[in-house]
């Protein structure tokens, strides 16, 4: 054997879009047409389209590779493929070793049936024998945390508590190779640590992981390699900072086709030196110059600031900055907007993204959104963990604690 | 999930070869079998009286339908009858149980079918097996009612789990064909609803084949028949089976199991796009 883990050549897959014959009233009119016109196999027939085209990629024993892209792009259909649960239109692929799916956690819960009765349940479903789960039980219910809630129906339990329970029985499945869907995105964040070090731990110990999120963080974080999907096309493969790059610079490319145009872009300090490294606390100022290639009616333009995996820090418009104003544009004209900001953001990587958004005709429609007009990297040391910076500084001293009169009695007599 | 591998170079992929397969998913086919038992009985009144209950019908409406007959002919209803009609009602309860359970499991379980990868056939497999479970109880039941009316035992008898063996057969094969026709055409639940519905009066559990004279065995060309008057003639009657009729249903049981289950697995590839 090559010493691979997963193995996918050339592999393609076709769905069909909108509505397939479901009643055996609409059997017989397809049964007619497909006589006529017989090309089984390879091709595209009518309201057919490509989920995946030609996606070939190896995972080595005790790899991890994350699978990105947008939307649509695939990603969900390849980890099916893999798990078995839909086979290939062409080529082939193949996993070596016992495999384990975190594709919807808890996806064989019965809601009437007990967390015991569904441990159980579940188990077996993800290919456990019943004696391998008797033995790993007690370690199934540590790790849920649900010990007081084993024989209350799922019925009962919060979206929470569902998800730990999936995930606890999932993890315990002891598999070679690991296949993860976006599963982190539930559950509190306690709860979304704890699955992140339980799948470090099985990449430790040599587990073999496919991964798929749209967590930039968490994919850096899991994996050293990536492949790039883009309506299922593969784009690029390889490196994983390369593609989480390639992958934010889909984005831009989306709103080409606005009524706007952003003419230019700059950035600066606030002792106006171009640049995209900022101190903490340091001022910042975007300029735009937007140019209308349509006219603009009453709009307001927003500025939106997110971390390197998407979470929104901060966002404020012209509207609420600047009193009874509203962006009015003829085609043709150029307007420039600045934003000034104090950057107290800790260190790392943050992008800057503008909206304008129309007032009149549908309100809260984007005219034009773009998520990442420019990134800004933040120095510093970290002194500070979290998302704000608020310029911690610490004094410690020895001193005896305040007397009769003192801090605590002050306040206590009031 | 044990080893997959595919071959390389092959027009698609070839996944888990069924034979391991089903050694590895025992436990899960007895799971969701015993799953199934579990969520019928959970928060029901009835419990297990259910699975007595449509035996009980069928028997009475059986007897309303032999009062019928009597006093068209005559002769009156006796308790060989009646008996007659409870043997084969509880064997008809588990097929029309079995089957109707069946259609709809892969649809029910579509969760199952569309998130996690296990061979499908189990979920036909384990809705059956739970409505044997519910054979069990009835027949059960009516063993007692028969050692209270003394039908007495013969060595015959053996012959029980042969004809049960076929009618298990015989329903997994049409169980699985019809949940396969069910997952792509959701219409199939409602034509077996309407033809088990009226099975019931073209195969011989009120009557026997024989009251039809020569068009008796018309009757029994339904794979259903020979079995349900071999179960009475056996248990009731301590008479010989016929074993050409036999031969019959045991052909359907058998080719009916391997072509569906055939068909099953063509058809498994697309299951959950098609779902």
């Amino acid at each position: 054997m090559s010493g691979a883990a997963i193995e996918f050549n050339g592999v393609w897959k076709k769905f069909v879009r909108g509505e397939r014959f479901d009643s055996l009233r609409d059997l017989i009119p397809s049964l007619a047409r497909s006589m006529f016109a017989r090309n089984k196999g390879s091709g595209l027939r009518d309201k057919e389209f490509w989920a995946l085209q030609d996606v070939s990629f190896r995972v080595g024993r005790g790899d991890a590779m994350a699978i990105i892209g947008p939307n649509g792009s695939g990603k969900s259909t390849a980890l099916k493929l893999l798990s078995g649960i839909l086979k290939p239109d062409r080529g082939n692929l193949a996993v070596h070793g016992r495999f384990s799916t975190l594709i919807e956690l808890g996806a064989g819960f019965h809601p009437d049936l007990t967390g015991r009765e569904n441990i159980y349940l579940n188990g077996t479903i993800l290919g456990m024998r019943r004696t391998e789960i008797d033995s790993k039980f007690d370690a199934i219910v540590d790790f849920s945390e649900l010990k007081d809630f084993l024989d209350t129906p799922v019925k009962r339990y919060s979206s929470g508590m569902h998800a730990r329970l999936g995930f606890a029985v999932a993890a315990h499945v002891d598999p070679e190779v690991l296949i993860v869907d976006e599963v982190l995105s539930v559950g509190d964040y306690h709860f979304q640590q704890r699955c992140f070090d339980k799948m470090r731990e099985f990449l430790h110990k040599g587990t073999s992981l496919v991964f798929v999120s749209h967590n930039m963080t968490a994919v850096s974080a899991l994996c050293k390699s990536a492949l790039l999907l883009r309506k299922g096309t593969p784009v690029f493969q390889g490196d994983v900072s390369t593609a989480i790059q390639k992958y934010h610079s889909f984005f831009e490319e989306e709103t080409k086709h606005s009524d706007i145009e952003i003419s230019a872009v700059r950035l600066r300090n606030a002792s106006g030196v171009e640049t995209e490294v900022f101190e903490p606390g340091e001022g910042l100022i975007l300029e735009l110059w937007i140019t209308a290639k349509a006219d603009v009616v009453d709009a307001h333009a927003a500025l939106l600031i997110h971390t390197d995996d998407g979470q929104l820090v901060f966002d404020t418009a012209t509207s609420r900055l600047i009193e009874k104003y509203k962006v009015k544009l003829r085609a043709g004209e150029t307007i420039r907007i600045a934003f000034m900001l104090d950057m107290n953001l800790r260190s790392g990587v943050f992008s800057l993204g503008f909206t304008l958004t129309s007032e009149i005709e549908v309100p809260g429609q984007f005219i034009y959104y773009n998520g990442n007009i420019k990134r800004v990297v933040m120095a510093g040391e970290r002194k500070s963990n979290g998302i704000v910076y608020l310029n911690p500084r610490a004094e410690v001293c020895f001193e005896q604690v305040p007397g009769d009169g003192g801090l605590n009695s002050v306040t206590m007599n009031r | 999930m044990n080893s997959a591998m595919a071959t390389p170079g092959s027009e698609a992929a070839v996944w888990h070869q069924p034979s391991q397969e089903w050694v590895h998913y025992k436990d899960l086919l007895m799971m969701l079998t015993w799953r199934d038992i579990k969520i019928r009985y959970k928060q029901s009144i009835m419990g297990f009286a259910w699975a007595v209950l449509m035996p009980v019908l069928i028997v009475g409406s059986g007897l309303i339908v032999m009062i019928a007959f009597s006093t068209i002919s005559g002769k009156p209803v006796n308790k060989m009858d009646v008996l007659s009609v409870a043997i084969k009602a509880v064997p008809w309860a588990f097929f029309v149980g079995g089957l109707r359970f069946a259609t709809n499991s892969l649809v029910m379980n579509k969760e199952l079918v569309t998130k996690i990868y296990f061979p499908r056939e189990i979920l036909p497999l384990a809705s059956i097996l739970a409505s044997l479970f519910d054979f069990a109880i009835a027949g059960g039941v009516l063993v007692l009612i028969l050692m209270a009316v003394q039908t007495g035992a013969s060595i015959r008898l053996l012959w029980v789990p042969v004809y049960m063996l076929l009618l298990l057969l015989l329903t997994a094969g049409f169980g699985m064909l019809l949940a396969c026709a069910n997952l792509f055409f959701r219409d199939v639940k409602y034509l077996v609803e309407v033809v088990l519905t009226y099975g019931i009066f073209f195969t011989p559990v009120f009557y026997s084949a024989s009251t039809l004279g020569k068009w008796g065995p018309i009757l029994l060309l339904n794979p259903v028949g020979p079995i349900l008057e071999g179960l009475r003639d056996t248990v009731i009657l301590h008479k010989s089976p016929d074993l050409r009729w036999l031969a019959y249903s045991a052909v359907w049981a058998i080719a009916g199991v391997l072509v569906s289950w055939r068909i099953f697995q063509r058809a498994e590839s697309s299951f959950a796009e098609s779902i």
